[in-house]
């Protein structure tokens, strides 16, 4: 029996009874980070970094909650459980587990660069890493942080040059955040959607020091928010709630914005590929760096970066899991309150495709 | 808009440059594409378009004319060659170049986004020279390349995409590979030209027209009256129909009104001047040595001559299935196999040019006259009128519309007898009536990933009928359904996918589609023996199961109908 096997649950570490965010209710859950496809409802007991506490509380409701420390140590029926710094967004964590003197890392979802607010993601020496792949194919290498920010701040004061409204279109849980900073240097008020103001809101009491953002309301004039800047999340793009904003250009944050077609598809005014996922060498320096004599490669591109890494000399191996994709295509979210019934575009599906001729 | 200065002036004008735009090279160029590709508003695209005008070099600025009318430098190198070189440069195996590739939709793309990126700090440290090269400057060299060594290709590419930035290499890839394309109507265009140029957009589509050398004209001499009149070949911009609006009725007069078939063929003009004969197509591709048949008319035509017509597959008074005259377009060599198989006419629609004078501001009742006395008098079978169709009333002409297809036409044209021969697509003189397509229900059973803004979704399917319990593929189809069906469809594909073949999934055969098309030919290169002209969806069937979808029988018999 592998100390974490592949279960129709989720993942599932039978020596210590426990299930790494499990996609269906389980006894006791470890949660990577509070984005709705890893943390679920309808389990007993949940455990999860302090960060990620108030983030569950506000999505999942009051529950067992058992809030750790990084590198904290826990003891389930002599399995040693601790979590790791992700850099995904705030309280993300990598999940290590030691038995016998085995050890395995479930990554969730994690970036290598330092974002200012996610915690600084490390890799955790390990005999089997599990890794997630959401951009693992070599055309996914992101700029840097501080030049997409510039690139923001440029688009923005252009569209204050042309009294344009910049609407910004980013994940409320995570992208939004780590925004404000870049944002508040060029706009005097930064408004958002009412979704991205309750995790706001629930970061502030939690201790966070953010900079003040205004909720969109009914109340204030349409003509208020010219030349500011507007954050919206994906669900709100394209609907009604967008229609308020003066002259408004869009733009949107993620990932998948590097591909021009994407871009094209969601008729943004401009993309950012900014995103919160690791990119192709991100991914491979992290695989490489917790020197795991064997990978697990889920959600993304798992056929094309596994194949790659069984070529680089590493035993690697894809798995299905059931994370889908905060970042695009996720269900209904609760964190997204009032934009229900609006879903934004699938996401892309793993790029399994066998070479063709060009 | 740009402050017009009282001279006819070829200069520059003032308008400001927005933030972050490089001036000159590549990169302006680049952005100029970026801006035109995200802005959906047409007003936000002549912006960008007369403010390039303005400020780029003046090589540059004819290339651009050049690129946005269609006049694509031929490719120097094979997409192969391209996606070996990158392969080779960055160290990753083909197979991961070609994963990248279908999930990037587009070949230029993926090596721009596989190639390292400078980091923004060489980029400002290297400062004047990061401008790079200008437009013209790679363009020239792809066509010296043309013909050059491999190595020497390879080096210059190799060195192109370090230099460049991941935006301008894109452009460069697709300048280089052939694949250019602009999402910018020639139109559009001509309006930019006119607002940075003192001339009438008229004046300037005419000039831009034609057969010039976009390496060897300066923009000054482009766009000034001298090249029009020295240039024998230059063809007249097409007066194009939009597709009729209103009711009938709502056009007034039938006798105000001239009805003709509307011919599926190729639109082209026959230029006779200096005793030199020229055949355009609409594309404003030069076709003379593709149609021998008419050389006879470069002695026949007087000269100064101008006329517009159609070039149909045509046989002893027959008009013939436009799947005939497929046979040999495309290829360099026409043969006299060709000619007997494929014979062609051309049917006369307007005289635009008489006597060495630009008529095109008269009657078209008045260019028709002409016209009927200029086809007669050549008393060749091939040359005919495009027949006037006669009707008195309204309801006639709707009841003759009904035959079109019998005669291998798609519908009529309806043309305001005191119209003038205008520039580009226009509303309101002429309109096209084309009848209902063709359709037949269909079950999706491949579906490949898309390019461009479909890139990573599953967008092109291949659709088949039913022959007694087998299924039989007989067309693709790629357009016709709204993003979100499209999503719906990807979602489907994904979770119903069976086999795999290349970039190909099969799917199980569920989801059924009212498949639209203009034409029907037999074909022996199709399994189904058939040959569908323009195939679209013309609708998703949620009511339908693969049950009730249309059979291989249903197919010939269409094509007994209408396949000749």
């Amino acid at each position: 029996m592998p100390l974490i096997s592949f279960t129709d649950k989720g993942l599932y570490c039978e020596a210590g009874q426990f299930y790494i965010d499990p996609w269906q209710p389980v006894d006791k859950a470890v949660i990577t980070h509070a984005h709705s496809d890893h943390a679920r409802a309808g389990s007993q007991a949940y455990l999860c970094h302090h960060d990620t506490l108030p983030l569950l509380q506000l999505r999942l409701g009051p529950n067992h909650y058992q809030p750790v420390a990084w590198n904290e140590k826990i003891t389930m029926n002599e399995v040693t459980v601790s979590l790791h710094p992700a850099g995904h967004i705030i309280g993300s964590s990598q999940v290590r587990v030691e038995y016998k003197g085995e050890v395995w890392v479930v990554s969730g979802d994690y970036k290598t660069e330092a974002d200012g607010i996610s915690g600084i993601f490390e890799p955790i020496p390990c005999h089997t890493f599990i890794s997630e792949s959401t951009f693992g194919l070599p055309i996914y290498n992101w700029k840097p942080q501080d030049e997409l920010f510039q690139e923001i701040q440029n688009w923005i004061r252009n569209n204050q040059v042309a009294g344009k409204t910049s609407v910004l279109i980013g994940y409320s849980l995570g992208k939004a955040q780590r925004l404000l900073k870049a944002l508040g240097e060029v706009t005097g008020t930064i408004y958002a959607h009412g979704a991205i103001w309750n995790v706001h809101e629930t970061l502030l009491q939690a201790g966070w020091k953010l900079p003040a953002i205004q909720r969109v309301t009914p109340e204030i004039p349409k003509e208020s928010y010219r030349g500011h800047v507007v954050l919206a999340p994906p669900s709100a793009d394209g609907s009604l709630w967008m229609r308020r904003f003066p002259s408004a250009s869009t733009g949107i944050c993620s990932g998948w914005m590097q591909v021009r077609g994407h871009q094209r598809r969601r008729n943004a005014d401009a993309g950012f590929a900014l995103s919160d996922h690791a990119d192709w060498n991100g991914l491979l320096q992290s695989v490489k760096a917790t020197g795991a004599q064997k990978v697990y490669i889920t959600h993304g591109f798992q056929s094309a970066f596994s194949r790659y890494l069984i070529e680089i000399g590493i035993s690697a191996a894809e798995v299905k899991t059931e994370f889908g994709e905060e970042e695009e295509g996720a269900p209904a979210d609760p964190l997204k309150g009032d934009e229900e019934g609006n879903s934004p575009p699938p996401p892309p599906a793993g790029g399994e495709d066998e070479f063709a001729p060009l | 808009m740009p402050e017009r200065t009282p001279n006819i002036s070829l200069e520059d004008t003032n308008t400001p440059l927005e933030a972050g735009a490089m001036v000159g090279g590549m990169a302006s160029f680049a952005q100029l594409l970026f801006r035109l590709g995200t802005s959906t508003k047409t007003n936000e695209k002549l912006e960008a378009l007369s403010g390039y005008f303005a400020h780029a070099n003046e090589k540059d600025k004819v290339w651009v004319i050049a690129l946005f009318s269609g006049r694509r430098p031929r490719r120097a190198v094979s997409g192969t060659q391209l996606a070996v070189w990158c392969t080779e440069l960055i160290g990753l195996p083909m197979w991961l170049f070609q994963e990248c590739y279908h999930t990037v939709g587009d070949l230029s793309e993926t090596i721009a986004l596989l190639i390292p990126e400078k980091s923004a700090s060489t980029h400002s440290t290297e400062g004047a020279h990061t401008i790079g090269q200008p437009l013209h400057y790679y363009v020239e060299k792809f066509q010296q390349l043309e013909k050059a060594p491999e190595a020497e290709k390879k080096l210059f590419i190799l060195q192109s995409w370090l230099e460049l930035s991941s935006r301008d290499r894109f452009v460069f890839n697709k300048l280089l590979s052939g694949t250019f394309r602009v999402g910018v109507s020639q139109k559009l265009m001509v309006n930019a030209l006119a607002r940075t140029v003192q001339l009438e957009p008229n004046t300037i589509a005419h000039r831009i027209s034609g057969n010039w050398d976009p390496a060897s004209t300066t923009f000054t001499e482009l766009l000034s009256e001298q090249l029009t009149q020295t240039d024998h070949s230059k063809p007249y911009p097409f007066y194009l129909a939009y597709a009729l609006e209103d009711a009938l009725p709502e056009l007034g007069e039938p006798a105000d009104w001239q009805a003709e078939w509307k011919w599926d063929g190729i639109r082209g003009q026959i230029i006779k001047r200096n005793d030199q004969l020229f055949v355009w197509s609409r594309g404003e591709d030069l076709i003379t040595e593709k149609f021998p048949e008419f050389s006879i008319l470069q002695n026949k035509l007087p000269n100064g001559t101008v006329i517009d017509g159609e070039i149909l597959p045509y046989h002893d008074g027959q008009v013939l299935n436009f799947n005939v005259l497929q046979t040999r377009i495309g290829r360099k060599n026409i043969t006299k196999k060709h000619l007997q198989e494929a014979p062609v006419g051309l049917f006369a629609y307007d005289l635009l040019e008489l006597n060495g004078e630009d008529i095109r501001h008269l009657a078209l009742r008045e260019r028709r006259a002409a016209l009927e006395e200029l086809v007669l008098s050549l008393q060749l079978p091939f040359i005919q009128l495009s027949p006037v169709v006669s009707f008195t009333d309204w309801d006639e002409l709707t009841t003759i519309r009904e035959q079109s297809r019998n005669i291998n036409s798609e519908g009529l044209m309806l043309k305001r007898r005191s119209s003038a021969y205008q520039v580009g697509r226009r509303r309101g003189d002429w309109w096209k009536w084309k009848i209902d397509p063709l359709t037949i229900d269909a079950v999706m059973v491949y579906a490949q990933k898309g390019a461009g803004r479909r890139s990573n979704l599953y967008t092109d399917y291949t659709f088949a009928v039913k022959d007694g319990d087998k299924l039989v593929p007989f067309t693709k189809a790629y357009s016709g359904l709204t993003d979100k069906e499209f999503a719906q469809v990807d979602a489907f594909v994904k979770r119903n996918s069976l086999e795999k073949f290349g970039p190909v999934r099969t799917v199980k055969p569920e989801l059924v589609f009212e498949i639209a098309f203009e034409g029907i030919a037999a074909s022996n290169r199709h399994k189904s023996g058939v040959a569908l002209r323009f195939p679209r969806i013309s609708r998703w069937r949620t009511d339908k199961t693969p049950e009730d979808i249309n059979t291989l029988d249903d197919l010939k018999k269409m094509l007994q109908l209408y396949g000749k």
